[in-house]
């Protein structure tokens, strides 16, 4: 008898710290002054940074010279998870590996999938390479849904930016046409710059290059450079001895000159290849904040011109 | 289909139209229409991920079953189709056409994880066969509605069909707080609440058979609270109340419906550099033994883990360190056991597909304190994807009455299925 009360005044304690804990620690009066946003890239922190301004605060989970991919489910991701309002992420299963543990702990419904304050942006972007027929892992880590790394074409950019701007609009009405204002200037310094990252890039139009992993379609789309091979056998998987001999024969055939590196891969296999084809590796950046340089949208790309274009003269 | 109809008339309408007159306006429709085109290849997406679009969501939001409204809008058609195609033999079999579709955007994801042990060598006290498929366990997960989801996992193992865990876990309570009911494994210290396949060896350490709850760990039904704790800036604090049924491994045992288990887990977590975290948690377990409703087991549990993964290379390399102490005080006659066990480990990521690792063991037994029984083991791991794992580990294990055991263990891992969060 004298167990069983002492568990029953057990359990009593157990739910008079839980009411101590919901009732007491105030669920801190949300000011309606900034609208707290969390996104899981910087290139998203970047988007809705450049719509929102003032009227929101942006922290992004992963940095931009990490795999998105493998980006690890810390609790500190909890902290920042728990007080936002609105979760931005890339979607097509980029982050399934670490995004939705996080979503589920972090005790905030605000943000859970299919909540107000969840926002998907590859549902506004063009979306490329997604697989027809049969999808198996045999293909690697395939992306049954597309190419997750969109954001790396300046109109895919652009519409984002809108997209979140709606979002944040929606969120908070009384900001709308300050949000609208915002995307505007964006989007029109984006045209700006558009036009000459295309003239740089003009004369260059039609080169071959390799690449690491499938991280670039949108941008060689967009800049008429052709994909003709990637370093990795599949995708996810590491690279082997035949399919590098393989790679290397190829690009001497073709004579491809060009091979580009996300900073978070190995260089050891291309540089190899490079030092067998003749081949510069470019080191190039998909996301914001992957070198210091690369502080937003526009110094990213003209980060990565930059390197593409002094790569393409000097195998010329 | 719409998608289709839509690039044609593009296709055929463009050269048309750029003959006319190329002028910004016909630009200003192209580009128009590629925003349509981007917009419905979306929508096409979200149906095929089994989520709603946001328009469609917003306006399917007020009716109470949605799964219903869509079957019924497409009963029409379902039942065209079997009246079309008489053929006797045929029409034996369900014809599930537009119903199986829509049925299958609401089917949990699921994953299987095949786990193949091989065992050479001989172990006094621990037998294992030459060959097993050890376990195979099958996951569905999936969410329930705006407030919950649900996991469920079952384990198809040598000995038979067990529910190794299967919970609601309601995600939107006020408060902060998350809330699981169900079967779960205990939050008792770090390792228990890993699933076999996610351990870095292919065994538990011996304090986890000796003191906490056998074999697989403790695992019971019940429920269990967890909420962030307000903390100074920077640190993770989190604390875990959970109440079970009393039944656990060898560790508890529930003679009667008032013999309830606790377990109360209070962790906190710090990054120390972006790339270095420190893990640690201080766990209590409570509930009735076996002797009988008056005796009751205590175990308290310390553990620490260091995490080393530099960002630009995690792919490569990383650094785990852990330790986890267990004090067990259990009431039986004569007198009280007060048992003591641990263990502590080291893994080191060398290349993106080998691993190395190992493992000290050292614990006094439960029900004999005065017996203690010591190990370490070695351990490898070849990745050869993300989705597979091949594993060798030496066990040294040296008993109290002085016998050892000496042996050599084989795993295979394999995922098929939706792809899991990797374990942090």
């Amino acid at each position: 008898m004298t167990q069983r009360s002492s568990s029953l005044r057990f359990a009593g304690l157990i739910c008079a710290l839980a009411f101590v804990l919901g009732v007491v620690s105030p669920v801190l009066a949300r000011a309606a002054s900034k609208l707290k946003v969390v996104t899981s890239t910087t290139d998203l922190a970047e988007f809705a940074a450049q719509v929102g301004g003032d009227r929101v605060e942006v922290e992004s989970i992963a940095r931009g010279y990490q795999d998105p991919h493998f980006v690890e489910a810390k609790p500190s991701f909890l902290l920042k998870l728990r007080r936002a309002d609105l979760l931005i992420t890339v979607g097509l299963q980029l982050e399934i590996g670490w995004l939705p543990p996080l979503i589920t702990q972090c005790g905030n419904r605000n943000i859970q999938a299919g909540a107000k304050g969840y926002l998907d942006t590859s549902q506004f972007a063009e979306i490329l390479e997604i697989p027809a027929g049969i999808v198996t892992r045999a293909m690697g880590d395939v992306h049954p849904f597309g190419n997750p790394h969109y954001w790396l074409d300046p109109e895919n950019g652009r519409r984002i930016a809108r997209g979140i701007a709606l979002k944040l609009a929606e969120m908070q009405p009384e900001g709308a046409a300050y949000f609208e204002g915002r995307f505007q200037a964006f989007s029109k310094r984006l045209d700006e710059a558009q036009k000459a990252w295309d003239a740089e890039m003009k004369p260059f139009r039609g080169r071959k290059v390799v690449t690491y992993h499938r991280s670039w379609p949108n941008l060689t789309k967009r800049f008429g450079l052709e994909v003709v091979g990637e370093i990795e056998p599949r995708p996810g998987i590491p690279p082997g001895p035949r399919h590098t001999v393989e790679i290397i024969q190829m690009m001497k055939r073709d004579n491809v000159k060009v091979i580009l590196v996300e900073p978070y891969f190995d260089l050891k296999t291309p540089n190899a290849i490079a030092r067998e084809t003749g081949a510069q590796v470019v080191v190039l950046l998909p996301s914001v904040g992957g070198e210091k340089e690369a502080t937003d949208y526009f110094k990213l790309f003209d980060y990565d011109i930059a390197l593409l274009t002094r790569a393409f003269q000097a195998t010329q | 289909m719409r998608t289709i109809c839509i690039l044609s008339c593009l296709v055929f309408l463009a050269p048309g139209i750029l003959q006319a007159q190329a002028t910004d306006d016909t630009h200003e429709r192209l580009k128009a229409l590629e925003e349509r085109v981007i917009a419905l290849e979306a929508e096409i997406r979200a149906l095929k991920a089994g989520q709603a679009s946001p328009p469609a969501e917003s306006a399917a939001a007020p009716t109470v079953g949605p799964p219903a409204t869509v079957s019924t809008a497409l009963a029409p058609t379902a039942a065209q189709v079997p009246a079309a195609a008489p053929g006797p033999s045929l029409a034996q079999l369900p014809v599930y056409s537009g119903e199986s579709d829509t049925a299958k955007v609401f089917n949990p994801a699921i994953s299987v994880i095949g786990d193949f042990l091989g065992a050479v060598g001989r172990d006094p006290n621990r037998s294992m066969p030459a060959l097993d498929m050890h376990e195979s366990e099958i996951g569905f997960q999936a969410t329930v509605d705006p407030y919950a989801r649900a996991d469920f996992f079952v384990s198809i193992g040598s000995e038979g069909v067990e529910l190794e865990e299967g919970y609601l876990t309601f995600t939107s309570l006020p408060g902060g707080f998350v809330a699981k009911v169900g079967k779960m494994r205990s939050g008792f210290g770090v390792v228990n609440a890993l699933h076999s396949h996610s351990l870095p060896w292919t065994d538990r350490p011996l304090v986890t058979e000796h003191l906490v709850g056998g074999h697989e760990g403790l695992s019971d039904s019940g429920f269990s609270v967890s909420r962030i704790l307000p903390a100074p800036k920077d640190v993770f604090l989190e604390a875990t109340a959970q109440v079970f049924r009393g039944d656990a491994g060898d560790v508890f045992t529930a003679t009667r419906r008032g013999d309830i288990a606790f377990v109360g887990r209070l962790r906190a977590y710090r990054d120390l550099t972006e790339s270095t975290n420190l893990d640690l948690g201080f766990s209590y377990a409570r509930g009735h033994n076996d002797v009988g409703t008056a005796f009751v087991t205590q175990l308290y549990g310390l553990d620490a883990t260091l995490r080393w993964k530099p960002l630009r290379r995690a792919i490569y390399h990383n650094f785990l360190g852990r330790a986890e102490l267990v004090w067990s005080r259990r009431q039986e006659e004569p007198a009280i056991q007060r048992a003591f066990g641990f263990y502590t480990s080291a893994d080191y990521r060398l290349t993106r597909r080998w691993t190395i690792g190992g493992r000290y063991d050292r614990s006094d037994r439960a029900r004999d304190a005065l017996l203690t029984d010591s190990g370490f083991a070695p351990v490898i791991t070849y990745w050869p994807s993300e989705f597979s794992q091949l594993r060798g580990q030496y066990r040294f294990t040296r008993y109290a009455d002085g016998r050892s055991g000496n042996e050599l263990l084989f795993q295979l891992l394999f995922v098929l299925g939706a792809h899991g969060a990797h374990s942090f």
